[in-house]
């Protein structure tokens, strides 16, 4: 396969170029390479855009989702691979889970999918998880997400356990005695509308936690989905001190702000909650500074049913993995944040540092895995045309900037637009 | 009239429409004070009251005002409804709105389930209290009551002290109360005081007797049982001893304000005794202002259709 006259993004800058893909790696990156092929009529080209924080919701809750669904809306979004979270039913904390997710992905055929395990069996904080057996079978990273490990001995254990095997522990941070059945930020919004609030410290709490062992024990952990500015500037600390921490976010805490729940909208409803303003400032410098090293979905694709009740009894998640790149285009590069060469590195070559995976760059030799996108045009968020089973977004309707026109995996184009 | 389909809090309610509420509401007080308990008002219309959280002051209080406007009125608990066996709100609320009727008055633990509710029927919806968020009918009859004894609301100073973290009431009279241009003073525990209430126009306060200096109007929020078990203060005895109102606390407010209470009170911990059954307590005044305000939301919603 031949593509011609695109503004490549590579390491090193932009520049305007052809590509050339045989045996699904890309063998040759010029100026002009002579040759029939699809012109690309100088739209941008990314290295194949990597999530490492979704929920495919197979096996168990295929009505919210399925690896079928989700990875059509995964390439739909830009995503050539993309890591699948265990809170599945069966819980994925054994090997048989982990091939069945990978066989099925591979049968699907449309983006890579990389499982990963619980930290313990079942979830349950009790007993740790086969992790090794997890790996073997194609686990790339452990969490428990959806919650903490409480008991922080298991956690250490599980911390330095799993770095055995190369894993590193995805941490979603929250101390649940602290939250104690809240469901939005703790502030003038929670108050306003009577929401019952949880503070920042709930989410900071155990972010300081994970570091602590981190550092103490020597060992890598990753922090999930951070939406605190606290939170932000203990990883920032943690990195100056040379603890091995990494750190995530999710296009909705650079892009919203708690003032979103005024109208009790249950899409609006995301654990952690939607912070104030001065929250996604931080954010956006922790993503600019590389405090935070890359930006995930948090993919929660849900039912209608599970969305359309009370806001208390809704659903915790955004259906985000379609959003994404134009969420994190229009409000980091338009807005003067990033680089178009930074968005790659946060969305596709950080995580692919953190997780070991092949790919997140542009250069001859490597696995072709990318994703074209069109920086000029300008659509609106219509959920009705997701890919994905969960319709459940807060950006319907909104206005966004930057298009994925042709996801290109292994060199095989798995989506055009 | 009323502008609007449903009453679901105070906070985007104008001045001048809670101007209109408590005027029609001081009518139907003085009818009630002759016992004239038969007006035409709701004739044909039916009322349903679904309350998911328990309550018998007002629900009972929103089904005499329907009555004696002469409306159908249904009263649906949680307990003996559908809700049992797992119907959702929106489906509840679309099969009373295909029996018609015309006005749905719920109560429901959870905040925004009223305007859940308002999305999905037809027939107009009054909020009883959901949740945490607002419980507008209380705050009116609350404001009634003060009009009645005071020129104007303008100015007025009202303290409002008890468990404003989870109180409806609280918040909904103090944006009535703002917009009708009195000031409002905030006293709690600061475990039972959320974030962001001086942003809404409150004053919160950092001692009782500053909370009610110069007040004309002294308010008492029901501290539950249950917010002691969840550890935001020791005792209901402690909370009475350092947060309570007594004589003492009384002496800082202006000579003669009024004591009131949206009930019910748990005697000798919000209130003492000797200021419920004093002679400023206007506590069983407000029973009445709560019927009188209730017939006129429910006359004045769906008054344009008569």
């Amino acid at each position: 396969m031949l593509l011609k006259n695109g503004m490549v993004v590579l390491q090193d800058g932009v520049k305007k170029a052809d590509l050339l893909i045989e045996n699904g790696r890309i063998c040759k990156i010029a100026p002009s390479i002579a040759g029939d092929g699809i012109d690309l009529n100088g739209r941008t080209v990314l290295p194949g855009l990597i999530d490492m924080h979704v929920h495919l919701r197979e096996p168990g809750y295929e009505k919210k989702e399925n690896i079928e669904s989700g990875c059509r809306a995964a390439v739909k979004g830009g995503f050539t691979q993309i890591c699948c979270m265990p809170n599945t039913k069966p819980v994925t904390d054994n090997k048989v889970v982990v091939s069945y997710i990978k066989n099925r992905a591979r049968e699907v055929g449309l983006c890579k999918v990389h499982p990963v395990g619980a930290i313990t069996e079942g979830q349950e904080g009790k007993n740790l998880a086969a992790i090794g057996a997890m790996k073997a079978a194609g686990a790339v990273a452990l969490s428990e997400d959806g919650k903490t490990v409480v008991n922080t001995k298991l956690m250490a254990n599980a911390m330095q356990y799993a770095s055995d095997f190369g894993l590193v522990c995805l941490c979603h941070c929250e101390d649940h005695s602290l939250v104690d059945g809240g469901v939005v930020n703790e502030g003038y919004h929670s108050t306003l509308t009577g929401l019952k609030g949880s503070l920042r410290a709930a989410e900071d709490i155990i972010i300081a936690r994970e570091i602590c062992l981190a550092e103490s024990l020597d060992v890598p952990v990753h922090i999930c989905h951070v939406s605190t500015y606290s939170g932000v500037q203990l990883i920032r600390d943690a990195k100056k001190r040379g603890v091995k921490v990494t750190a995530e976010t999710c296009p909705h805490y650079f892009t919203l702000t708690d003032e979103a729940i005024a109208g009790f909208d249950p899409d609006t409803k995301v654990n952690p909650p939607l912070r104030e303003e001065k929250d996604r400032l931080a954010i956006i410098e922790g993503l600019s500074d590389g405090t935070i090293d890359c930006i995930v979905t948090d993919h929660a694709p849900h039912h209608y049913d599970d969305k359309h009740v009370e806001y208390d009894m809704a659903a915790f998640g955004i259906s985000g993995i379609e959003t994404s790149f134009a969420l994190s285009y229009t409000q980091l590069v338009k807005g003067g944040v990033l680089t178009i060469e930074q968005l790659a590195e946060r969305m596709s070559a950080a995580p692919a540092r953190i997780l070991s995976l092949e790919g997140g760059v542009l250069q001859e030799g490597v696995v072709a895995d990318l994703t074209v996108v069109d920086l000029n045009e300008e659509w609106t968020v219509d959920p009705a045309l997701f890919e994905s089973k969960g319709k459940n977004t807060p950006f319907k309707g909104r206005k966004v900037c930057g298009r994925v026109k042709m996801t290109v995996s292994d060199g095989e184009i798995k989506y055009q637009e | 009239m009323l502008k609007r389909k449903d009453l679901l809090g105070l906070y985007d309610v104008s001045a001048e429409e809670i101007d209109e509420i408590l005027q029609n509401g001081m009518a139907m007080k003085k009818l009630l004070r002759q016992n004239i308990k038969k007006l035409p008002h709701l004739q044909g219309k039916s009322v349903t009251t679904l309350f998911y959280e328990n309550s018998t002051r007002t629900r009972c209080s929103f089904e005499l005002a329907a009555k004696y406007m002469g409306a159908h009125v249904v009263n649906i608990a949680a307990e003996s409804s559908s809700v049992k066996k797992g119907e959702t709100l929106v489906d509840t609320g679309k099969t009373l709105d295909a029996m018609k009727s015309d006005v749905f008055v719920i109560r429901h633990p959870m905040g925004g389930a009223p305007a859940l509710l308002a999305k999905t029927v037809k027939g107009h919806v009054v909020n009883a209290g959901d949740g945490m968020n607002e419980h507008p009918s209380q705050a009116l009859l609350d404001m009634l009551t003060m009009r009645e004894n005071f020129p104007s609301l303008q100015g007025l100073q009202v303290a409002i002290l008890g468990d404003i973290r989870h109180s409806r009431v609280a918040k909904s009279n103090l944006f009535g109360l703002k917009k009708m241009g009195a000031d409002v003073r905030l006293y709690a525990p600061k475990t039972l005081l959320p974030a962001g209430l001086d942003k809404m126009g409150a004053k919160v306060c950092s001692s009782r007797e500053e909370a009610v200096e110069g007040a004309d109007v002294v308010m008492g929020l029901r501290i539950q049982l249950e917010r002691q078990h969840a550890g935001n203060f020791p005792s209901l005895g402690e909370y009475a001893k350092f947060y309570g109102v007594d004589d003492g606390v009384m002496k800082y407010a202006k000579k003669g304000a009024l004591v009131m209470h949206p009930g019910p009170v748990n005697r000798g911990v919000e209130l003492t005794s000797a200021l419920i059954d004093g002679e400023t307590s206007r506590i069983e005044e407000q029973v009445l202002s709560g019927i009188a305000v209730r017939m006129a939301i429910l006359f004045l919603l769906t008054k344009e259709e008569i």
